[in-house]
């Protein structure tokens, strides 16, 4: 359906999402975005998920709700933002205004020898949120789309939701810590939370 | 009951405000009714309808990054739903607490209930969850007091299965 419009470099765009982030909350989901997340460089303000396929968006929506002064982002890819899309429904109702949920879409399953995913062929993802009650969806295929998103995310008065079509290749990996209590003490300290 | 003993629905929401709950998830079930119209009616929590009962487990751990407490209120079908999300839980060690309107117990009509309703318990060690029962109504508030501690001063998740006779089977007419 758009396989043609899936050129952005999974590693640029992660770039351009995290310029100049500032206080800016990151949550990424199990496979390639974590390590597109550390690929810029590992933040005690990120949360990776390394596991609990489907989570992402929805612990970005937890923590949307208990830090309403801060920025969160959650990156994720269409695998796994398939298998919580029910999650999508949940954000939804709620729509907390400082919440941006970014999807890498390359159609496929990159962690596991890439099979095609629904979006390959039938799902689109822009379409289930704005149906889901997003009001504010992005279908982003170009860097200067992306730039506009990015800057959004910034200073949005509502839940943004964007797909963005990347290439479907798999740059080197690059591994941030894995250890979930560490992440999670390291998460609350950075951003003042006691124990 | 006398008109002057508090609904033990009341005190157990007592419990969740008196430990600082701000969000609460929940799919519907009708022993959670009361308990979810509470929720929605407090300024200070979040009430967070799920799809899913497994949403529940991810959003709380994100209320915990944030530095909030979670609660995720369900049926007992709900928790099989749940054993794979329990592992973001475990992992990390977030902390959580489940309460869970049991079915496919005392008096049930619905044999489909049956089936999870036997093993929900099973389910949640399984995924080590810390397990409490409450029978009778004046055990209800003390015991999700004490879950809630247990849960939140050692990051874990404890559960709190609310028995089907407690809750009263669920009438079916024609």
């Amino acid at each position: 359906m758009r396989s043609s419009d899936r050129q952005l470099d999974r590693r640029a765009a992660i770039r351009i999402l995290l310029d100049r982030r500032d206080e800016l909350l990151l949550v990424t989901g199990l496979g390639s975005t974590t390590y597109d997340a550390a690929s810029v460089a590992d933040d005690a303000q990120n949360f990776y998920l390394w596991g609990a396929m489907g989570a992402a968006a929805l612990v970005g929506l937890g923590l949307a709700l208990a830090q309403p002064r801060r920025r969160v982002l959650v990156v994720t890819g269409d695998g796994e933002m398939l298998m919580g899309l029910g999650g999508i429904a949940t954000i939804g109702v709620q729509r907390p205004p400082n919440l941006a949920i970014a999807v890498f879409d390359n159609g496929h399953y990159a962690e596991t020898g890439m099979q095609p995913s629904h979006t390959a062929t039938a799902v689109a993802l822009c379409s289930v949120a704005s149906a889901c009650g997003i009001q504010e969806t992005f279908d982003i295929s170009d860097e200067l789309g992306l730039r506009d998103f990015a800057a959004r995310v910034h200073k949005s008065a509502t839940t943004l939701f964007a797909r963005i079509a990347i290439r479907a290749d798999e740059p080197p990996r690059v591994l941030p810590p894995r250890d979930g209590v560490l992440l999670k003490h390291r998460f609350r300290r950075a951003i003042g939370i006691g124990d | 009951m006398s008109e002057h003993e508090p609904d033990w629905r009341d005190e157990v929401f007592a419990a969740l405000k008196a430990a600082h709950i701000r969000q609460v998830g929940y799919v519907p079930d009708a022993g959670h009714a009361r308990l979810i119209e509470l929720v929605h009616a407090d300024p200070e929590i979040h009430a967070i309808p799920l799809t899913s009962e497994q949403e529940g487990v991810a959003v709380a751990a994100g209320a915990w990054l944030g530095g909030a407490r979670a609660a995720l209120l369900m049926q007992s079908s709900g928790v099989g739903n749940c054993v794979n999300m329990l592992s973001l839980a475990k992992n990390c060690r977030f902390p959580l607490l489940m309460l869970v309107t049991m079915r496919g117990e005392w008096a049930e009509f619905n044999p489909w209930q049956v089936a999870m309703g036997t093993r929900t318990q099973a389910a949640l060690e399984l995924m080590d969850v810390l397990v409490y029962r409450v029978e009778r109504p004046q055990d209800a508030a003390a015991t999700v007091a004490a879950a809630l501690d247990i849960a939140f001063n050692s990051d874990m998740v404890a559960a709190v299965l609310l028995s089907q006779r407690l809750i009263g089977a669920k009438r079916w007419v024609k």
